[in-house]
C-alpha cells in the first residue's frame, strides 16, 4: 500500500488505513535507529528542507535525523536566519525554495493554515510540523505509535488530554487521530482553555483534572505556555499547578498501568511533577524516540515508498 | 436631448409604484413617468431629428439608482487598492449611482481638505455621486471629536470611525448629540476591541477546528447594545454598520419596538456565506466583522424581511493581492462588493425573503433617507439617477473582469441570475451592457 497524498497537512485528512500504514511503516524503521551504522540509502539523492518559522528543538532535530538516517540531504532554515527578516513573504520564500527542486518541505509555522497555503502553491510534498493552534500531525502519529507499542492497541482505550486545549495543536491532532482509531477521548482544563463547542469533536469535556483522569489508560499532559498568563487564561502558574499538575496523589485516580505522555518541552512542577515525568508511568522519552521513526516513515511514504 | 426609457417595469419604493410604464428624462431630470408617453409617430419623428433617444426596456426593471452607504474607496493614501475613479467605475458597473465612502484613508477624512478632495475627484471623474463620510474623532483615534460643522459644510453626509470602533462611550454619546444638532447621522462600527483583539474569524466550532483565534459575536453585540442605550438616553439617531449576528438583530428589533431611533445595515456576504467559507483558510473570506454561523445568516434574513435591517450596503473593502496573499492570521480583512451586491441581493428575492420592491428600498430609498441625500426615488423633478436591471440575465462572477482595482471576492466563479444592465447618473448613461 502507498500513501497517495502529496502532502501531510493534518490528521483530520487521514483515514484509518492511512494512519495504520504510517504507524506500521514507522514500526519497521525503529530498527534502523538501533544499528551501529544508523543509515540506509532509501532516500539517497532526495533533498528535504526543514523550514522552521517558530522555535523548535525536538521536532526540527527529529525531522533532520529522520531525513539523514534515510540518506537524504537535509537543509534547515529558521525564521531568524531566513529572508523573512528582510521582509520576504512566506509565499515568495516558498517559490524560491521550490525553484531549487527539493523533494519535501517540512514546515513549522505560528500561523494556522500556513502549510495549507504552501501545499496549494508548490509541487513538492509539504509536511506540517505544527501550524499555529491547528494541527501537529507528526506529534499525534508518534503519540499513537507509542500508545500502540505499549498497549497493543488504540481502540477502546480511554485517553485524557489535560491543559490548554484551546491553544494546542497537539490536542487537536490527537483528538482527530485517537477518536478515528476508536479511543475514547476526554479533555480537561479550566473553561478559559476549552475552545467553543469542543465536544463536537467527539470528546467528553471536564473542567477538573481529577474527573478527567479517573480510570483512564493514558494521560496526556500539555505544556502550559507562560505567555497565556497575560491574556488572563489563567491567573498564575502557582494557581495553575495547584489545580492541574499531575502528581503522585492524583495519578492514582487513573488505571494502575496508565501511561503518562507529554509532547515536550515540559515545565517541571507546573503541569507535571518531576517524579511523575521521570517515573515508571512516563513514556515521554519513548515518544521522542518514536518521533524519529514516524518522520522517517512519512518521508519515505511521501516520496513514493510503499510498505 | 431627451431620453425615453420605454416599456420597462418601473419600480419606485418611494411611491410604491410597480408598473409597466415609460420614463422620460430631460436635462438630467425625470420629467414624466406614465404609460405610452409618446405616440409611435411622434417618437419616430423626434428620434429622426435627434432630439430624442429611445431605449426599449421591455422585460427590464427600471429602478431608482442604487446607493451604497458603506464603501471604502481607499483614496487618498491607498491608491494601490482602489481609487475614487476605479471604485466609482466598479460602483457604476454594479448598478450604483451613488456611494458614501468611509473615512479610513490616509490621511483620515477628519478635515475639510480631505472631504473637499474626495468630492473634487468625484466631480472630475464624472461617473457617480460620491458622498464622503467623515471621521467621528480626529484621526479616528477615538479621543477628540472632529469638526462636524465644518465637515458638513464641506460636504460630508455622515460621521463614522468605521474600521475602528469608538471604544470610549462618553465620546460616542457626545458624537451622537453633536451630530443630531446638525441633523446628521452617526454610523457605528460596533466592535469591543477587548473581546475581538487577536481574532481573525468567527468564534465557533469552525475556529475551534481550525485553531484560529475567534471573534465572538458578543464583541459586536456588546457595542450594538451600548449604542442603542446611548441613542435611547439622548434621543438621537444612530446607524449600526455591517450587522453580522443574530444577537445584534434581536437588540435592534427590540430597540425599534421601543421607539429608539436606530437604523441598521448588513452586507451581502453576511447573509450569503457562513464561517464554513473560511475552512480552507481562504483569505478572501477574511472580513471584519467575520462571517458568522448559519443561525446568524437566518436571523439576518429574518431581520431584512421584517424591516429590522433597513439597508443592504456593500462594505466594499478593496485589498491588494499583496495585502491578502499571506498567512490567514496576517492577511488583511475585507471583501469587495460593489459588483456583486445586486446579484446577491436578488437571491433574496428569488428565495422569497424580500420582494423586489423591498430589495430596491434597502439598496436605494432607505440609504438616501438615512443619509438625507438626493436619490432613492423616481419622482418627477428628481435627478435622473436610475438603474436598469435584467432579472433574467445569467452571468458568472469573474474577478478578472472587475472594474475595481482589487480582486478580493469570495464569490469568484459564482453563477448569478440578475444584473444591472445600465446605470444612469443625472440623465447620462455611465454604464451599459444592453
Amino acid at each position: 500500500m502507498r500513501l497517495t497524498k502529496k502532502d501531510l497537512l493534518g490528521i483530520q485528512d487521514l483515514s484509518v488505513d492511512e494512519i495504520n500504514l504510517i504507524l506500521d511503516t514507522a514500526e519497521s524503521f525503529i530498527e534502523v535507529s538501533t544499528r551501529e551504522i544508523k543509515k540506509v540509502p532509501t532516500l539517497r539523492g532526495k533533498t528535504i528542507i526543514n523550514l522552521f518559522m517558530e522555535p523548535s528543538t525536538r521536532t526540527r532535530t527529529s525531522f533532520e535525523i529522520a531525513g539523514k538516517r534515510l540518506g537524504a540531504d537535509t537543509v534547515n532554515i529558521s525564521a531568524t536566519t531566513s529572508s523573512v527578516v528582510k521582509g520576504e513573504t512566506l509565499i515568495d520564500m516558498a517559490r524560491n525554495l521550490e525553484a531549487m527542486n527539493p523533494d519535501v518541505i517540512v514546515i513549522r509555522h505560528n500561523a494556522s493554515g500556513a502549510p495549507h497555503m504552501l501545499a496549494k502553491l508548490v509541487k513538492q510534498s509539504i509536511i506540517n510540523a505544527g501550524d499555529g493552534a491547528h494541527e501537529h500531525p507528526t506529534q499525534a502519529l508518534l503519540d499513537m505509535m507509542t500508545i500502540k507499542a505499549r498497549k497493543g492497541r488504540i481502540a477502546g482505550l480511554r485517553v485524557a488530554i489535560i491543559g490548554d486545549i484551546a491553544h494546542s495543536r497537539v490536542a487537536r491532532s490527537n483528538i482527530y487521530g485517537l477518536t478515528r482509531m476508536g479511543a475514547q477521548v476526554t479533555v480537561a482544563g479550566p473553561a478559559t482553555m476549552l475552545p467553543r463547542q469542543i465536544e463536537q469533536m467527539g470528546v467528553t469535556v471536564h473542567q477538573h483534572l481529577e474527573e478527567a483522569i479517573k480510570g483512564v489508560d493514558i494521560i496526556m499532559m500539555l505544556r502550559i505556555q507562560t505567555e497565556r498568563e497575560q491574556q488572563n487564561i489563567f491567573p498564575s502558574l502557582r494557581e495553575y499547578s495547584r489545580c492541574f499538575c499531575l502528581n503522585r496523589e492524583n495519578i492514582r485516580l487513573a488505571k494502575d498501568d496508565a501511561l503518562v505522555m507529554h509532547p515536550g518541552p515540559i515545565n517541571r512542577g507546573v503541569e507535571i511533577a518531576p517524579d511523575i515525568a521521570d517515573g515508571p508511568a512516563s513514556v515521554i522519552l519513548e515518544q521522542v524516540t518514536n518521533g524519529v521513526a514516524v518522520r522517517m516513515a512519512l518521508l519515505y511514504l511521501l516520496t513514493g515508498g510503499k510498505s | 436631448m431627451r431620453l425615453l426609457l420605454r416599456g420597462g417595469r418601473i419600480i419606485d419604493p418611494s411611491q410604491h409604484i410597480d408598473e409597466k410604464m415609460d420614463l422620460l428624462i430631460e436635462n438630467g431630470k425625470i420629467v414624466k413617468v406614465a404609460k405610452n408617453i409618446y405616440k409611435a409617430k411622434t417618437a419616430a419623428e423626434d428620434t429622426a431629428s435627434s432630439t430624442l433617444k429611445i431605449l426599449d426596456l421591455r422585460g427590464k426593471v427600471v429602478a431608482p439608482g442604487l446607493i451604497d452607504m458603506h464603501t471604502h474607496l481607499r483614496e487618498p493614501g491607498f491608491e494601490y487598492k482602489e481609487t475614487i475613479q476605479t471604485g466609482s467605475a466598479a460602483a457604476a458597473a454594479g448598478g450604483f449611482t451613488a456611494v458614501a465612502c468611509m473615512p479610513n484613508t490616509d490621511p483620515v477624512n477628519d478635515s475639510r481638505s480631505v472631504t473637499e478632495f474626495i468630492i473634487s475627484q468625484a466631480v472630475e471623474n464624472k461617473l457617480i455621486h460620491v458622498y464622503p463620510v467623515a471621521a467621528i474623532s480626529r484621526k479616528s483615534e477615538g479621543t477628540t471629536l472632529s469638526e462636524f460643522w465644518d465637515l458638513k459644510d464641506a460636504g460630508a453626509v455622515a460621521f463614522s470611525d468605521d474600521g475602528k470602533p469608538v471604544m470610549n462611550s462618553a465620546l460616542m454619546r457626545r458624537a451622537l448629540e453633536y451630530a443630531s444638532s446638525l441633523n446628521m447621522t452617526v454610523i457605528s462600527h460596533c466592535e469591543d476591541l477587548h473581546l475581538s483583539t487577536g481574532g481573525v474569524m468567527n468564534e465557533s466550532f469552525v475556529s475551534t477546528e481550525l485553531g484560529l483565534q475567534g471573534i465572538p459575536s458578543m464583541a459586536e453585540e456588546v457595542m450594538v447594545s451600548r449604542d442603542i442605550l446611548i441613542a435611547e438616553f439622548t434621543g438621537t439617531p444612530v446607524h449600526i454598520a455591517h450587522v453580522s449576528t443574530m444577537g445584534s438583530v434581536r437588540l435592534i428589533r427590540d430597540a425599534k419596538a421601543r421607539g429608539v431611533r436606530v437604523t441598521a445595515e448588513t452586507a451581502p456576504h453576511y447573509f450569503t456565506l457562513t464561517d464554513e467559507a473560511v475552512r480552507k483558510f481562504d483569505v478572501n473570506a477574511k472580513v471584519n466583522p467575520p462571517l458568522r454561523g448559519i443561525e446568524d445568516v437566518t436571523a439576518l434574513k429574518e431581520g431584512l424581511r421584517d424591516g429590522t435591517i433597513d439597508v443592504i450596503a456593500t462594505d466594499h473593502a478593496p485589498q491588494a493581492v499583496t495585502d491578502k496573499e499571506l498567512e490567514f492570521d496576517y492577511a488583511a480583512s475585507g471583501i469587495i462588493g460593489l459588483e456583486t451586491a445586486l446579484g446577491l441581493g436578488l437571491k433574496l428575492v428569488s428565495s422569497g425573503v424580500l420582494s423586489l420592491e423591498e430589495l430596491i428600498q434597502k439598496m436605494s430609498t432607505h440609504p438616501a433617507r438615512i443619509l438625507k441625500i438626493p436619490g432613492g426615488t423616481l419622482k418627477t423633478g428628481s435627478a435622473a439617477d436610475i438603474t436598469v436591471i435584467d432579472l433574467e440575465h445569467r452571468w458568472t462572477v469573474d474577478r478578472d473582469q472587475f472594474k475595481s482595482r482589487s480582486r478580493n471576492s469570495p464569490f469568484h466563479g459564482w453563477d448569478i441570475k440578475g444584473k444591472a444592465m445600465m446605470t444612469i447618473v443625472g440623465g447620462d448613461v455611465k454604464y451599459q451592457e444592453l
